[in-house]
């Protein structure tokens, strides 16, 4: 059988999200920022939610979420988007309000919005990207920086006695009785990419149920911060990462 | 047995070659083009043995750029 007679529209078996703008994404090659946009693209595709979702956009890499997802989108002051996200669905309680934030948005300066979003039990779903470093503005040290690892700012590595320790932000939201839904997924093989999938579109359900806040951390790569090539950066994570942020469900109410 | 052929088409304009679809194909089928590049001057994936196919989608599904769209056909 010949290649011609195989790429045909009937036989398609995996598509570009149509919730996906036919952009060049500004992301650094193999970043996983761009997966999540697709599952996010293809969750709100399969939901119905293009009328009624509306995203709440960060300070960071993913500032321009907005021109790569094909819904309503607002952006945020700098660590404000749970705050913002929670007005929204207190005016408009019948759609599905999301947050897309980085660790440094999420887990710096935005600690407090996070916080007490998830206390109040806010109905929205966060999605968190931890990778680890600030990646915008040149691979800083983050609150989520491992102990050891060398950033920009922490050139011989992060010490405990100068730097403080790795804040695991989902396990803090977990204890809180307003969070309904808290895990740690991530993307680096096609098996973890679907159930981070199942995680994010449990989240967006649980938004729309009123059940309360969600949180969906996905532990990412940043190749370019963690001056790896994207293939080694997976491998760094599984063998670093992990050990930190370990994936699985923290609560599931 | 009916057997299983795949076949993925690549955006070459939109690919990084970050090479994470290499790295996750369980058929080695694609591999980054050794000297072409596309507009970005990225070494583009492309299908270097089309043949192997087995369109299991791995590859588009840990796509950053969503640039692979994968067809699958069973053979009679």
């Amino acid at each position: 059988m010949d290649i011609n007679d195989i790429i045909k529209p009937e036989n398609r078996v995996y598509k570009r999200p149509a919730l996906l703008n036919d952009t060049h994404m500004h992301y650094c090659p193999g970043c996983s920022h761009g997966v999540v946009h697709k599952l996010i693209a293809e969750i709100l595709e399969e939901m119905n939610a293009e009328d009624k979702a509306i995203g709440v956009a960060p300070v960071g890499c993913a500032v321009f979420a907005y021109n790569y997802i094909d819904v309503d989108f607002i952006e945020a002051a700098h660590g404000r988007a749970p705050a913002v996200a929670t007005a929204i669905k207190r005016l408009q309680p019948d759609k599905l309000v999301f947050t897309y934030q980085g660790d440094g948005d999420l887990a710096a300066i935005g600690t407090a919005e996070t916080i007490h979003a998830a206390n109040r039990g806010e109905n929205i779903a966060i999605v968190f990207i931890n990778n680890a470093i600030y990646g915008m503005t040149g691979g800083q040290m983050a609150p989520t920086t491992l102990l050891g690892m060398k950033t920009a700012t922490t050139p011989y590595g992060r010490r405990a006695d100068l730097n403080g320790y790795p804040l695991a932000i989902s396990n803090l939201v977990a204890q809180l009785d307003g969070a309904c839904y808290v895990t740690r997924q991530s993307v680096h093989t096609p098996a973890a990419v679907r159930k981070a999938k199942a995680a994010i579109r449990k989240a967006f359900e649980n938004s729309m149920a009123g059940k309360g806040t969600s949180l969906v951390e996905i532990v990412s790569t940043c190749n370019s911060g963690w001056k790896l090539p994207p293939v080694q950066a997976n491998e760094w994570m599984k063998e670093h990462m992990f050990e930190k942020y370990p994936i699985g469900d923290l609560k599931n109410v | 047995m009916a057997k299983i052929r795949g076949a993925v088409t690549i955006d070459e304009e939109k690919c990084k070659g970050c090479s994470l679809c290499v790295a996750s194909c369980p058929a080695d089928v694609l591999s980054l083009q050794p000297k072409e590049v596309n507009n970005r001057g990225y070494h583009y994936a492309f299908m270097s043995s089309p043949e192997k196919c087995i369109g299991c989608a791995s590859c588009a599904m840990v796509c950053p750029d969503a640039c692979i769209e994968v067809y699958r056909v069973k053979e009679p």
